[in-house]
């Protein structure tokens, strides 16, 4: 067993799970809604990403973009039109919505696709992998996905903390009221906010396809990933997020090394002890900072 | 013509009322005053004013057109900005961001950012420093500042004193007619009155939502202004 190995491939993984958690974070820091069909979307993206492939034949990684594109116009849409209508000082009408629509996509992809696995091939990038000596070698998709994380995470802080948009989602993240007063249009800024948590979501779907099969009821798996990742690296750190990620692709990988079987459960302690030591996370934020 | 015209205004929280029949004119260039006890509603007038609150389109008249129950922040696109009660400055946004912010519709107009320093010297020194590290003082410099940089026409400030030493109120009050004087109007309320009546062309006086006073201050009494402000 090569220790260094595990680590390797579990921060890898991590990267992933980051992915998965950053929709999650952003559209929690900014309109403090958590969105329990967010697993159910990023397996909706994956099969979508399958719809494309057949039908045209591309690689999956060149379909990143139209799945983005798909998928941040519909966060736009089911933000404004419905979300925005519940959103307001009880937790508890956009929890219910988001569960009513995680119970949907579930029965829809089912009905279309049927219950069988599904995978996306990416042929020999599967396999391909780097050697980077001392017999320690990465592979291809997996670095993939984490120079992906990295660089979503690191436009998402950008934007935040650069742009007249990202000023206007922090301020809104702070006091939406006041926001208005500054000309902000609220409604908006939230459905812009999930359009693009909902464009990392196509992103992590489609990588998440490629690494690994799937079928209608994974989502919420992904979304218990999601949220365990959230909360390991602080509410609404995007940074923390990424460590968050890391930490549970880690422990989970030296789970599975030391007995298949307890791969996940280490994860989920991993979690447990965070929250037990550490509430508010490792990199706590509880507001969108630049 | 009035630049505001507020006609026979109402505002409800749910079923209960908050303003009854509120009327007052502000012209271009003039500096109004509304003064009033606690809870006599000059909050409620000033969110049904931005569009915070509902209210029947014709009761409120800018610049001649209806904008009663229009969303808040068209309102600041037509040049009505507000100074909320609180500075209500954003916490994760710095002194600087918090200005910027206040232009993110770019209205042209006089007031930049370098003219924003020039008129608070004090918080270009710290504009790097979290809005809500500033002493009070500052805070509510930093709220007027904010609200400038929308350029807007009409200027409401409520209660910029709350809570601020003698002193920095006097300093705070000095900074206004400059920014009458760039072509802004001003509307501001008060509940220590003092301040207020010393810039005001005009005073309205509300109690438990009504307008219960109007006129030049220079020209009414104490003893009419204390009735009207108490109930007495
Ligand atoms: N959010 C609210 N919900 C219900 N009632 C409210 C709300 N805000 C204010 N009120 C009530 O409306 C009335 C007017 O309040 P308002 O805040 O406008 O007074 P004010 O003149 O600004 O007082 P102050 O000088 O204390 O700021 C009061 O009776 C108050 O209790
Ligand atoms: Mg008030």
């Amino acid at each position: 067993m090569d220790w260094v190995q595990v680590v390797i491939q579990g921060a890898l993984l991590g990267g992933l799970y980051a992915l998965f958690a950053g929709g999650l974070s952003l559209a929690f820091g900014i309109m403090r809604m958590v969105n329990l069909a967010h697993g159910d979307f990023i397996v909706l993206s994956a099969y979508i990403g399958l719809v494309i492939v057949q039908g045209t034949g591309m690689h999956p990684l060149a379909a990143i973009p139209f799945v983005v594109a798909i998928m941040a116009a519909a966060g736009y849409l089911l933000q404004r039109g419905l979300l925005n209508r519940v959103l307001g000082d009880d937790i508890m009408p956009p929890l219910l919505v988001t569960f009513g629509f995680s119970v949907i996509v579930q029965n829809l992809l089912l009905e279309i696709f049927s219950a069988d696995t599904r995978g996306l091939q990416t042929g020999r990038l599967l396999t391909a992998s780097l050697s980077v000596g001392a017999g320690l070698s990465i592979g291809w998709l997996p670095l993939i996905t984490f120079a992906a994380s990295v660089a979503v995470i690191a436009a998402l802080q950008l934007l935040l903390a650069r742009t007249s948009l990202g000023l206007a989602f922090r301020a809104t993240s702070d006091d939406r009221t006041t926001a208005r007063l500054m000309g902000i249009d609220t409604r908006h800024i939230y459905a812009l906010a999930m359009a693009i948590a909902m464009g990392i979501v196509a992103i992590a779907g489609i990588l998440f396809a490629v690494r690994t099969t799937f079928d209608p009821a994974g989502g919420p798996a992904r979304l218990i990933f999601a949220f365990e990742a959230v909360i390991i690296g602080g509410m609404g750190s995007l940074w923390g997020t990424l460590a968050g990620g890391i930490i549970l692709g880690v422990t989970q990988a030296i789970g599975f090394a030391i007995a298949p079987g307890i791969g996940l459960l280490f994860g989920h302690l991993a979690f447990l002890l965070v929250l037990f030591a550490r509430p508010q996370g490792l990199l706590p934020r509880t507001r969108m900072e630049g | 013509m009035s630049l505001l015209a507020v006609r026979g205004l109402e505002a409800f929280y749910g079923d209960f009322q908050a303003l009854f029949g509120i009327e007052l004119d502000l012209d271009a260039g003039e500096t109004v005053a509304v003064i009033g006890a606690n809870g006599a509603g000059k909050s409620t007038f000033l969110r049904a004013v931005t569009g915070l609150l509902p209210a029947r389109r014709e009761s409120i008249l800018f610049d001649g057109g209806p904008i009663g129950g229009i969303q808040a922040h068209e309102i600041l696109a037509m040049g009505i900005a507000m100074v909320p009660e609180g500075r209500k400055l954003f916490p994760s946004l710095s002194v600087e961001e918090n200005l910027r912010i206040g232009a993110y519709r770019r209205r042209p107009g006089p007031w930049t950012l370098d003219r924003v320093w020039s008129l608070f010297p004090r918080l270009a020194e710290r504009r790097r420093q979290p809005g809500t590290s500033l002493s009070g003082g500052e805070q509510q410099m930093a709220a007027i500042g904010r609200a400038l940089m929308s350029n807007p026409r009409l200027l409401l400030c409520d209660e910029i004193s709350l809570g601020l030493a003698p002193v920095v109120v006097r300093d705070l009050y000095r900074a206004l007619p400059g920014i009458v004087a760039e072509g802004t109007s001003l509307l501001v309320i008060e509940q220590d009155i003092g301040q207020a009546l010393k810039i005001a062309d005009r005073v309205y006086c509300f109690q438990e939502g009504r307008v219960t006073l109007s006129g030049d201050p220079t020209t009414l009494t104490r003893e009419r202004i204390a009735a009207a402000y108490f109930g007495a």
